[in-house]
């Protein structure tokens, strides 16, 4: 692995991509700006030399105490040219927005979602944006660091919805 | 793969429709309709939610809904040192625990600059390979019993039980092993080992043909699965599918042998690839990749010789007992270890391997304290189960439990 796909980004996006470094392993690490993610990403995946064609890992981290707070990451492969890069994208926690890749690759549905849950971080554009692994009632953003390890839950009263999506309701019972 | 997909001969002309076929083949009314498949299903295996939108025996859409088995794996790994993350990802794939184990520890090995042993690296190897014929086994059979082909089912749990008695008497559990530490492993082979796991191997591998034979011309097994649920090879790459799934669409790639870890660049194996992309390649993909599991754990048990099991570094591997009671630097670093956890170095990683079901990434970030301050894991399931609703589309419903099984969604990972 080389430096030559965070090169190309950084001489590609000024501006955007920013802050290339060679992370622990090797790992070949770029910062970009929230807005111009998912022009990056599209670039990362139809550039004939980079070729980017299998669908992320996305997380997020929340770094509590720092300013932005937040970060998504990117961990994106090439099985055509063999390359990774990790894609790092500063979330402050007044805007907690960024634009989604699933235009660009359908395979980051769930990763944003699972985003979306666990931290609270929006994708403007995602086609499905509900919550991954919790419940719609819960409270909160589970993984957050201000999260407490054993946090309570309110109940949640049964939904009033006849919606068989949505699930059980007095109206649909019987 | 084409000695195995040999299509049997297309009758050339249908044959003439008996008297009133019209009436059976006129479309019939069909109803629209929603149902609820789970979250405790007995077709679906693990807790995960369907709705499904029916139209007829036709799907429609379809919602998966997960999260019924979720327990906040980051959170509690996030709350606990380094070394006491492994028992929580033994219970990730609880099918191959230990390929878990090893992935974390390499990702972790990686924050560290940490290089392992060669008789440690061999040991991972066996250790993973042996759970990946246990977690194709699971599928293989899953997916016959799916089909009513409970025989299969029940010699693939014959087989994978001989493998966890071999698992048990190395790791001493069937299913949570807990057997890699960072910096090496628990404990090297115990006597005797070696010949009764080739002994194994040997039933295994019958067992596993007799399964090839069951399964693989069954003209039953072979309608339900042929061009059902079919991925093509952009498809795949866009949905993020890794390991089995995505070389059974065409695309020969595999971690092993793209990016190798381990002693797997010493190790003569082969990468099989599909072509279709459908049930039955998935099906077959795991048959073959048993094939070339069992000819890896054989060539390890060639080359591995006596040596270290982990790395002499006290700041990372618990000191042997001796030297924990019987000098005061032993007895430091074992206090340290336990007490405070190992202290990665503050920074981030992206630790990746080739685990059973596809690409099993974890993504570490240290703040130099003894704790992950973030871990974060790619289970390698969760695309696959992701894309069930464009992958299904208009399928039947009949097709909905095999293709969810040539997955091989396991709850533990999907849904952390």
């Amino acid at each position: 692995m080389s430096q030559a796909v965070a090169k190309a980004l950084v001489e590609r996006f000024p501006g955007v991509a920013h802050d290339a470094y060679v992370g622990p392993g090797g790992d070949d690490v770029v910062f970009v700006k929230k807005e111009g993610i998912a022009e990056v990403c599209r670039f990362l995946k139809e550039d004939p030399a980079l070729r980017f064609n299998l669908a992320p890992y996305i997380t997020a981290v929340d770094y509590l105490g720092q300013d932005p707070r937040f970060e998504v990451v990117y961990n994106c492969t090439s099985t055509a040219r063999g390359h990774r890069v990790r894609l790092r994208v500063k979330v402050p926690e007044s805007d907690l927005q960024v634009p989604t890749v699933t235009g660009v690759w359908s395979g980051a549905d769930w990763f944003e979602r699972y985003c979306f849950d666990m931290y609270g971080i929006r994708f403007p554009g995602h086609p499905d944006h509900r919550r991954l692994f919790m419940y719609d009632e819960f409270v909160g953003h589970p993984l957050r660091k201000d999260y407490p390890l054993r946090g309570r839950q309110p109940l949640t009263p049964e939904r009033d919805v006849p919606d068989l999506y949505r699930g059980p309701g007095p109206e649909t019972r019987d | 793969m084409s000695t195995h997909t040999g299509r049997a001969a297309e009758p050339t002309e249908k044959p003439p429709p008996p008297m009133g076929s019209e009436a059976l083949d006129a479309p019939v009314d069909s109803k629209e309709m929603i149902i609820n498949l789970g979250p405790s299903h007995p077709a679906t295996h693990g807790t995960c939610r369907i709705v499904a939108h029916l139209d007829g025996e036709n799907l429609r859409s379809m919602r998966v809904d997960i999260g019924y088995l979720h327990r906040g794996f980051e959170k509690s790994c996030e709350s606990v040192t380094w070394g006491q993350c492994f028992p929580y990802t033994d219970r990730l794939n609880y099918v191959s625990a230990t390929m878990n184990n090893v992935g974390f520890a390499l990702a972790v090995e990686k924050l560290c600059g940490l290089q392992v042993p060669d008789r440690a690296q061999y040991l991972r190897v066996v250790v993973s390979e042996m759970h990946r014929i246990c977690d194709h086994l699971t599928m293989v059979g899953a997916m016959g019993l799916e089909l009513g082909a409970m025989t299969a089912f029940l010699y693939a749990i014959e087989a994978r039980d001989h493998l966890w008695d071999r698992l048990t008497e190395l790791c001493g559990a069937r299913l949570t092993s807990n057997y890699v530490r960072v910096g090496g492993v628990s404990r090297d082979l115990p006597d005797g080992w070696v010949p009764k796991t080739l002994a194994t191997l040997d039933r295994t591998a019958e067992l596993r043909d007799v399964i090839d034979a069951l399964l693989t011309r069954n003209r039953i097994f072979m309608d339900r699965t042929r061009g059902v649920a079919a991925v093509s090879r952009e498809q795949a790459l866009d949905f993020g599918y890794t390991g089995p799934c995505l070389r059974a669409s065409g695309e020969p790639f595999d971690l092993r042998k793209a990016a190798p870890y381990l002693v797997y660049d010493r190790l003569d194996f082969d990468i099989p690839v599909g072509a279709s992309g459908d049930n039955f390649d998935r099906y077959l993909m795991r048959i073959e990749e048993m094939k070339q599991s069992d000819r890896i754990l054989r060539q390890c048990f060639q080359k591995m010789e006596p040596g270290d099991i982990g790395v002499r570094d006290f700041r990372y591997v618990m000191p042997p007992k001796p030297e924990v009671y019987g000098t005061i630097e032993g007895l430091m670093a074992h206090f340290k270890l336990v007490m405070e956890g190992i202290q990665v170095p503050a920074g981030e990683a992206y630790g990746y391997t080739e685990a059973a079901n596809g690409e099993l990434g974890f993504y570490l970030v240290s703040d130099g304290s003894g704790r992950p301050y973030k871990l974060g894991l790619r289970a390698p399931g969760w695309p696959m189960v992701a894309s069930m609703p464009r992958v299904l589309k208009d399928a039947l419903l009949a097709d909905l439990v095999p293709t969810f099984d040539s997955f091989n969604m396991i709850g533990g990972e999907v849904e952390q």
